[in-house]
């Protein structure tokens, strides 16, 4: 599957005319729509976010290999919808209050659409109140939070409490990422789980849509 | 107040002052609103906090316009106060100081990622930066400090609007570096070395580093600086890493711990020397005598 390897290759230098391209071609060749996400879109992805992580690469190749995989996405997205892929279930995730910052949460979501979720984001600035009304609303099974500054990482413990307080702990799980938070932060604050970069935060999300219920 | 450029061409070594948010959380900035928002509604919080830097010993105090731009306030919808919210910040830091410090207007990032990376014009980013620059150039600020950035073109963008309002007043440009294994860069993936060429190209008059990782990285990049760059350096770290601790967030450098590494920042020839996130009037009045000290060696007293 030469040509799933291109799609990966094309995503990582951030190609977005090149990579829907690619996606058409595989799929005259009749490889599954799930296949080329698989294979092709998402272990691009993942070698974005692994280099990034190490300093290999900086953001703006990130932001043109998530433009990419958009374009990539784009064409899939009927196909996957047709061909009954179902859900993993829905995800509501923003930056917390106070934090403008949205570059990692943003990639989140990408590889969580990739990964089949149906994201909900809620942008920037969220307040706590916001991330538990819309996930009840939209039946969410995970809140997915992304904190840059330290002063704001409070807010994650507010969601917690709040999901605690109206009961909710079971049936939807958190998980918090971005530079100041840490393993033990989250273990601290009782939220579900961290994601340390975005194929991990993907990971652990998936864990937790399945515990969720 | 002795002319800012001729204690440059001096030699001397200038203490800027710390974190103004800090404060403002204190005097009871709620969380999720724009620190400027006090700019208008209670600017004698900032004279307040003007005067506990100034006894502290800093002559150099900043004004709350760090996201002062208006495509940043427009994320809280504030944009169409741009001039008056950084007019009120340096006048309210004028009223603190009078002439016994410099006024520096303070700016950081526009939030936004230029295109074609992010979805922002060039046009758009230099204009909301020449608004914000004549608002506190017109307000009689002695300096302007461009902060915190991380991409080179941003940076540029903000020095060229900077000195289209003003082709003398001195001009500040730092960036905010990590240490990579290849070296130290900025999330945009900006070297020292570019960062040198590229500010004084677009017509900086001292370029440095702010926020960042703690002291001892900031001793580090103030040393690659030098490699690249003969302007004067200017430096203002953070007062290390912060930690949450108790769901409070805590920086580990005590006001000893940094006027202690001062010193060797000093040695690296720093000109302009301050505090960014976590450092307080505590910290700014330990690092006065090691500046001191260190203009009496510099100027050949013992």
């Amino acid at each position: 599957m030469e040509i799933l390897q291109q799609i990966a290759r094309s995503l990582e230098g951030g190609d977005d005319a090149m990579v829907p391209q690619l996606t058409r071609q595989a799929l005259a060749a009749g490889i599954a729509p799930k296949t080329i996400l698989d294979d092709g879109l998402i272990a691009g992805m993942n070698v974005v976010g692994e280099k990034f992580r190490v300093h290999d690469i900086f953001l703006p190749d990130v932001l043109l290999a998530a433009k990419a995989m958009y374009a990539g996405m784009e064409v899939l997205k009927p196909l996957l919808i047709s061909a009954g892929v179902s859900s993993r279930g829905r995800v509501v995730i923003g930056s917390v209050q106070g934090d403008l910052h949205d570059i990692g949460k943003n990639l989140v979501g990408i590889m969580l659409k990739g990964a089949g979720f149906e994201v909900i984001d809620l942008g920037n600035d969220v307040a706590a109140s916001t991330f538990v009304a819309e996930a009840k609303s939209r039946e969410a099974c995970v809140i997915g939070m992304s904190a840059l500054l330290t002063t704001t990482m409070p807010v994650m413990k507010e969601v917690v409490d709040l999901l605690k307080m109206q009961n909710l702990r079971g049936r939807i799980k958190t998980i918090i990422g971005g530079a100041p938070v840490s393993r033990d932060y989250a273990a601290e604050i009782g939220a579900d789980a961290y994601g340390y970069d975005c194929a991990q935060a993907v990971e652990n999300v998936k864990k937790l849509a399945a515990a969720a219920g | 107040m002795e002319d800012f450029r001729t204690r440059l061409g001096r030699g001397d070594a200038i203490l800027a002052d710390g974190a103004i948010g800090s404060l403002l959380m204190a005097r009871g900035l709620a969380r999720g609103a724009a620190p400027e928002s006090f700019n208008l509604s209670q600017p004698q919080l900032l004279e307040e906090i003007a005067r506990l830097y100034l006894d502290a010993g800093a002559e150099i105090i900043q004004t709350n316009t760090f996201g002062a731009s208006p495509l940043k306030l427009a994320s809280y919808a504030l944009a169409d106060k741009t001039t008056a919210i950084n007019q009120s910040a340096v006048a309210a830091v004028r009223r603190a100081v009078g002439e016994r410090a410099y006024v520096s207007a303070s700016c950081g990032p526009s939030g936004r990622i230029l295109k074609p990376f992010g979805d922002t014009e060039a046009e758009e980013m230099y204009v909301s930066f020449r608004t914000q620059m004549q608002a506190v150039i017109g307000a009689g600020a002695d300096i302007v400090c461009i902060e915190t950035m991380s991409d080179i073109n941003e940076a540029r963008l903000a020095v060229r609007a900077a000195r289209s309002v003003s082709t003398t007043i001195p001009l500040m440009a730092t960036m905010t570096f990590e240490a990579t294994p290849r070296g130290f860069f900025t999330i945009m993936g900006v070297s020292i070395a570019a960062a040198c060429s590229e500010l004084e190209k677009a017509g900086a008059d001292l370029i440095g580093s702010n926020c960042g990782n703690g002291s001892l990285q900031m001793i580090a990049i103030a040393i690659e600086f030098n490699k690249f760059s003969k302007l004067p350096l200017v430096i203002q770290a953070n007062a290390g890493v912060p930690e949450l601790r108790q769901g409070r967030v805590h920086y580990p450098e005590t006001p000893e711990m940094m006027a202690e590494m001062s010193k060797e920042l000093l040695a690296a020839g720093v000109a302009v020397l301050g505090g960014c996130c976590g450092t307080t009037p505590d910290h700014i009045r330990a690092m006065r005598p090691v500046l001191d000290e260190e203009n009496k060696t510099r100027h050949g007293h013992s």
